[in-house]
């Protein structure tokens, strides 16, 4: 996977160097206020940030973002489901204004497009019903913790929680959930939006949220040299952190306030 | 072919494979030991000729042998809480070890006392052997002299299945091979490893179990 996605890049890079000769001269806010329409890359298949729901429409945290931009422009919103793998290049070859795809910042992607300010909270942490009293990694001692076997939030846990911790490893997503749901294990260690899919079906035990084991929030990516573009998103993405619409996303789709220091 | 072997990433985790063997074995041991029992119990149902007997555990058999083990283990460990029966994970796959293996076990029991000539246990009638010596010495211990070595490659089945109980995380053979690999990124040479050991164990217990049966059944007249 590591290796196709830096091809993937790569490859990104390559076309964008090609494509965006031509275009860097363009204002993209400007072609997208003379059109009318807002083109926007959306996960299609990833609760709780965009997936179908039951009346075949897309929804969740990213295409509610997406929404609220194209309705702040002021024009109308027009989606295309891509993939974690071609998100990028959408984004590069024109064919999509902006990226909301729960996209996560990283050096390599800054390389070739840029960042808006945060609009959503991403972590992985430990999670447990509000009996079990965990505040920091010291206080796993004796707990037992359901984690997926390798992924990063185990190399993670492992190094941080204490010898008399017992890990519980399973070998993929939906036993860890299980064994955490079926009270086999006290505590989950799992990534913030996994417990939101659990919170969504009013679980017997609720993962709620311990303490934090990495962050790396979401941000809407934006073609590289679109200045009025990327101020204008980080307008939209503050006045709705100001006036409360991202922790309403936040309460809706990922069962949680917007953290405090966002 | 570019791939490099490097079995020295994997020798730092020799104690884990160790303690990986360990419970292996603790899991085939209990597994086998109740699984035996049980099965010869069923077995003794199934040819007893009462049909409160018979039926219950034809129930049982057919149930455990038309549904997969993997599915078993997790009714057991992620379905029963939900009754209150919260077992471990090494409690759980005991369980279903013995379960698993109890089912299967019965019907190759069934076949070893079904094989019993009736006119033996005539002649021990005829001898004034009271019914328990007569299926004791004549019925039963012959039948499992008959069925040790079906019994023991059953019992070999069971210990390679138990690798399948690294999923509810017990810290078996299986799930040392996974592990190290999930952190050395050196697939090929932890199961490599892996798969040696398995082949070893699974060798060493049919030997052990049938030389067993040999030193068991000492005397008794199988055919």
């Amino acid at each position: 996977m590591t290796t196709r996605r830096h091809f993937t890049t790569i490859m990104a890079a390559g076309v964008a160097s090609l494509t965006l000769a031509g275009r860097a001269l363009a204002d993209t806010l400007d072609d997208i206020t003379k059109s009318g329409v807002l083109r926007v890359a959306v996960p299609q298949d990833l609760p709780p940030w965009g997936f179908v729901g039951p009346d075949m429409n897309l929804q969740g945290y990213d295409i509610d973002m997406a929404k609220l931009i194209a309705a702040k422009i002021g024009v109308k919103l027009q989606m295309t489901p891509v993939t974690s793998e071609n998100r990028i290049p959408y984004l590069q070859t024109g064919k999509v204004d902006l990226i909301i795809s729960s996209l996560g910042k990283n050096p390599a992607r800054a390389k070739v497009i840029d960042f808006s300010d945060k609009y959503a909270p991403f972590f992985s942490g430990v999670f447990g019903p509000a009996t079990i009293d965990v505040k920091t990694a010291a206080d796993l001692a004796g707990k037992s913790i359901a984690v997926t076997r390798g992924n990063i939030e185990d190399i993670a846990l492992s190094k941080l929680a204490p010898p008399s911790a017992q890990i519980m490893r399973y070998g993929d997503n939906q036993s860890t959930i299980s064994a955490f749901i079926s009270g086999q294990t006290q505590l989950i260690c799992t990534d913030s939006s996994t417990t939101a899919t659990i919170m969504a079906q009013n679980p017997p035990r609720a993962p709620l949220l311990k303490f934090i084991l990495q962050s790396s929030p979401c941000y809407v990516g934006v073609n590289k040299n679109q200045p009025a573009l990327l101020a204008k998103v980080n307008a939209i993405i503050a006045a709705a952190k100001a006036d409360g619409t991202l922790n309403k996303y936040c309460e809706t789709w990922l069962k949680q306030p917007l953290p405090a220091d966002f | 072919m570019t791939y490099q072997f490097d079995f020295g990433a994997i020798i730092g985790y020799w104690p884990m494979m160790l303690h990986g063997i360990a419970i292996t074995a603790e899991l085939t041991l209990f597994g086998t030991a109740l699984g035996i029992a049980v099965a010869v119990l069923g077995g003794w149902a199934r040819t007893s000729g009462k049909l409160w007997l018979n039926l219950p555990v034809t129930v049982y058999v057919e149930l455990i042998r038309n549904t997969p083990f993997i599915v078993q283990l997790f009714f057991i460990f992620f379905g029963l809480p939900a009754l209150g029966l919260r077992l471990d994970a090494v409690d759980a796959s005991i369980l279903a070890m013995v379960v698993n293996l109890g089912a299967y076990g019965t019907e190759i029991v069934r076949a070893g006392l079904m094989a019993t000539p009736r006119g033996q246990v005539e002649a021990g009638a005829s001898l004034g052997l009271s019914k328990p010596q007569i299926f004791w010495y004549i019925v039963l211990a012959p039948s499992l002299a008959r069925i040790w070595p079906a019994l023991a490659s059953q019992v070999v089945i069971v210990m390679l299945g138990s690798s399948v109980c690294s999923q509810i995380s017990v810290q078996e053979l299986t799930y040392v091979a996974s592990y190290i690999q999930s952190r050395s990124f050196r697939a090929f040479e932890a199961y490599f490893v892996v798969t040696a050991l398995y082949l070893v164990l699974a060798l060493a217990l049919r030997q052990a179990l049938l030389a067993a049966g040999r030193h068991l059944f000492k005397g008794v007249q199988a055919r």
